[in-house]
């Protein structure tokens, strides 16, 4: 039993005091002028650390000193909820007109061919998109932010690809050398779990500009090409791959070593959908999952994406990044698409959501809650790890995920009709170390989103999910692994390392033989930190956890997936086959505080590839 | 609670919590002024100017003399140190070596002892010679209360509060920065010695601009309205 001293009770007593008057000011609904002229406000407009405001003086920038954030108040539920916006491809064809080699003459950041899968290169569907800072809102609350954004978005535009049509994204760099404060103008830009050949993935070390190596020290573009084609086109399954290793939820997001969170927090991410004959974006057909065209959207109506990320916010309201963190940091100020716990109003009708968490530390557990009705057990339907589709969907009352894991899920808002839900995280995390391992009762977590079934009746041909339709079956896990090998997750003073090393972009740690099986074990022996782990290229099967095979109950954990949640003391054994493309990818923690300190490695896929069992 | 509202607000100020040291935040420079440049919130947040002597026995202060306007590469030990220590030094004497015609020009190497009570001006004079450390890189001692400010400040903090007290268990990583551009990052101290160096220059000024930060960050902003 936690023993609690009289300065902790009296704290105690001052938190929740200063909670009451917190919320007793808003519900005031005191404007600036009043609560200035009170002396509660800063000049800039906001409310300043007044002992009984904020329980305990504030150290500077919004973080106390022992690394928790005490943002501004802002009001709950007063933004809208915003869908994001898809990214249209180029009426006119690039120019320069991409190339096979890397064009760094015109500016070109990439320093290794692109490996083509279909002819003729380039592809017709062309992309254009720019990194730039642009003023952004994220509460009506808090002044405009100065967000690091792919064409002026954070999130960034939403691609909506399909399997067996290739693209070609044409990366813009024109972020400024003034960071204000955090981030750094140099950038790799991951596509998160796509097939995707090595110099198109967006390895962190292939940022660009990169003013160390003259070929591309100016470079001002970087052409990804995304081929869309299915696992073991080229291999197992020539050749159009397998329809089981069909994926869903991407995302995309900056990945420049050793500046991940900071670019990232800035606002570097989006989604990318990838659809196909079964997964189509039309309700009427294929799977049936739920989702209407929609052409002037670009997005299907009713399959909606959401982007998930913590922030912390300093005295003067403006986005803040603990530099000098290297544990993991936490904000006080849940973020979806961009806005501080928006509202969203839905039909009685199936939405798909595609959820993503966007880091750059926590973990979260979602529930929907019915504040009238806190025993009741609001079920749902997950469909998805990590964006693939699981053979079956699965009812759930709730899901986890940490940072960078994605989940689909199906919620039928028909038996909820005229009622108010909130998408609530119960999973009581309090530093950047991981999770604690508890779980909150209902409304004893962090409210993220308001959802108000409040809006028209509306047709619903998608397929009740209760009726069990199939979707992928799980590709083999049958074979012999031509090698085991054994990966320690730890931190020894302060450094993070996996088997005792550390990142380093001209290491090659392991050579893993294209076309080939491999079974890999991560280690986490630590009772106090998780690591979210996140293999880039191909999807695993988690054969073994702690021994036992993986079920679903009462999370679902059968599937493929791209990052493994070691928990506290976890070992897990995973079934990879690397296929088709050649090339230098990372294993790393996704904590991206983690991940930027070196908690990463370095493999390369060759055709002939090494045996290291503890690389 | 009563329900506030505009008049019995003035009221709730003489309750207790909110009375006592009320204000006090906004006037002892804890909350930063509108307007203040993200450098200078940087400064007051991570570096206070405390005064620090050099194994040279130079007095010296903390921002004003070691970090403004520079490249710095830091990290905390000390001499009597068995675990960690003797390597990262090492491999710093290597990164010193590899950078040589910019370290003590533009960039500094500091090494901040985390025993100030045995490690003097001396002794770290000592440790220095004994790994043939160069000009430009400062070993680093001062008032013990200063250094856990420091240490508490920079981050070289584990939260685990058992082992933040075992000094052998301290915090291996080195920080590299560049002050005026705000460009901070960390890599661990027992990585290659080229990988540090590498990190090192990721802080390196841009091409087009002189070592002043201003014009860097005056032409970034213009870049930013974009």
């Amino acid at each position: 039993m936690a023993y609690i001293s009289k300065i902790n009770r009296k704290r105690e007593r001052e938190a929740l005091e200063a909670q009451k008057n917190r919320r007793e000011l808003i519900a005031a609904q005191l404007n600036r002028r009043d609560l200035m002229k009170m002396g509660l406000l800063t000049s800039a407009g906001y409310l300043i650390p007044v002992k009984g405001l904020s329980a305990r003086p504030l150290n500077t920038a919004g973080y106390f000193d022992d690394n928790t954030c005490q943002s501004p108040a802002t009001s709950a539920f007063t933004e809208a909820f915003t869908p994001q916006e898809v990214k249209f491809p180029e009426t006119n064809p690039l120019t320069p007109t991409p190339t096979i080699a890397p064009n760094n003459a015109a500016g070109e950041g990439r320093t290794r061919n692109h490996q083509v899968v279909t002819s003729p290169f380039p592809p017709t569907k062309q992309y254009r998109i720019v990194q730039q800072a642009a003023l952004k809102s994220v509460h009506a609350g808090l002044p405009l932010q100065t967000l690091w954004t792919f064409d002026g978005k954070s999130p960034g535009p939403l691609y909506i690809a399909r399997y067996g049509e290739p693209i070609l994204v044409r990366n813009v760099n024109n972020l400024p050398a003034n960071n204000g404060g955090f981030g750094i103008n140099q950038v790799s830009t991951h596509l998160h779990n796509g097939h995707t050949p090595s110099e198109s993935d967006g390895f962190p070390c292939d940022y660009f500009p990169n003013p160390q190596n003259p070929l591309i020290a100016n470079a001002t573009f970087y052409d990804h090409y995304y081929p869309n084609v299915l696992a073991g086109f080229n291999s197992t399954h020539a050749p159009n791959g397998d329809i089981n290793e069909s994926m869903s939820s991407l995302w995309y997001h900056d990945h420049r070593v050793d500046f991940t969170a900071q670019n990232v927090y800035k606002g570097l991410a989006g989604m990318y959908n990838l659809y196909n004959n079964f997964d189509t974006g039309d309700e009427t057909t294929g799977f049936r999952l739920p989702g209407v065209p929609n052409a002037t959207t670009g997005v299907p109506d009713f399959d909606v994406n959401m982007l998930f990320a913590d922030r912390c916010f300093d005295n003067n309201g403006l986005l803040f990044f603990d530099l000098f963190n290297l544990d993991g940091i936490l904000g006080d100020k849940f973020l979806v698409n961009g806005k501080i716990q928006p509202t969203m109003h839905v039909s009685p009708r199936r939405y798909r959501f595609r959820w993503l968490d966007g880091g750059p530390s926590r973990f979260y557990q979602f529930f929907l809650t019915d504040l009238t009705n806190l025993n009741a057990h609001n079920m749902f339907w997950q469909i998805s790890t990590d964006g693939n589709l699981i053979p079956f969907p699965v009812n759930v009352e709730s899901v986890r995920l940490g940072v960078a894991e994605r989940a689909d899920v199906i919620i039928d808002f028909a038996q909820y009709a005229g009622k108010t839900l909130y998408l609530e995280n119960r999973l009581e995390q309090d530093d950047g170390r991981g999770p604690t391992g508890n779980v909150l009762g209902p409304n004893q977590g962090d409210k993220i989103m308001k959802i108000v079934v409040d809006g028209p009746a509306v047709a619903d041909n998608s397929v009740n999910p209760a009726t069990n339709p199939h979707y992928y079956d799980l590709p083999s896990t049958a074979g012999t692994q031509r090698v085991t090998r054994t990966f320690k997750f730890e931190r020894g003073n302060g450094q993070w390392q996996i088997n005792g090393k550390f990142f380093d972009c001209n290491q090659i740690r392991f050579k893993v033989q294209r076309d080939s099986i491999e079974h890999w074990v991560l280690q986490n022996s630590s009772g106090g930190w998780q690591h979210p782990i996140h293999i880039h290229f191909e999807e695993f099967q988690t054969l073994l956890i702690n021994g036992q095979p993986p079920n679903n109950n009462p999370l679902v954990k059968v599937g493929r997936k791209d990052v493994f949640r070691l928990e506290h003391n976890t070992e897990a054994k995973l079934f990879f086959r690397f296929r088709d493309f050649l090339g230098r990818y990372p294993m790393h923690c996704h904590n991206t505080i983690h991940e930027d300190h070196a908690m990463m490695l370095r493999f390369d896929i060759e055709t002939v590839g090494d045996t290291k069992q503890n690389p | 609670m009563k329900r506030i509202n505009r008049r019995n607000v003035i009221g709730m100020l003489g309750i207790a919590p909110l009375a006592a040291g009320s204000i006090a935040g906004a006037s002892t420079g804890n909350s930063n002024p509108e307007g203040s440049s993200s450098r200078e919130m940087i400064r007051d947040r991570y570096f206070p100017n405390v005064v620090l002597t050099t194994h040279e026995g130079k007095k010296v202060r903390f921002y004003d003399d070691l970090l403004k306007d520079k490249i710095v590469v830091i990290n905390m030990m000390y001499a009597d140190c068995e675990g960690v220590c003797p390597g990262i030094t090492a491999n710093l004497v290597k990164v010193q070596k590899a950078l040589e015609n910019r370290i003590g020009r533009d960039i500094f190497m500091y090494s901040i002892t985390l025993k100030p009570e045995q490690d003097s001006p001396k002794a770290l004079k000592e440790y220095a010679k004994m790994h043939g450390v160069k000009p430009g890189w400062a070993f680093l001692t001062g008032d013990p209360k200063d250094i856990e400010t420091l240490r508490r400040k920079l981050g070289f903090t584990n939260p685990d509060k058992e082992l933040d007290k075992d000094k052998s268990q301290h915090i291996g990583m080195v920080r590299y920065g560049n002050e005026p551009l705000t460009r901070w990052a960390a890599c661990p101290g027992m990585a290659n010695a080229s990988w540090i160096v590498e990190s090192v220059l990721f802080m390196d000024w841009p091409k087009t601009s002189k070592p002043d930060g201003e014009n860097a960050a005056r032409s970034g902003e213009k870049g930013a309205k974009k």
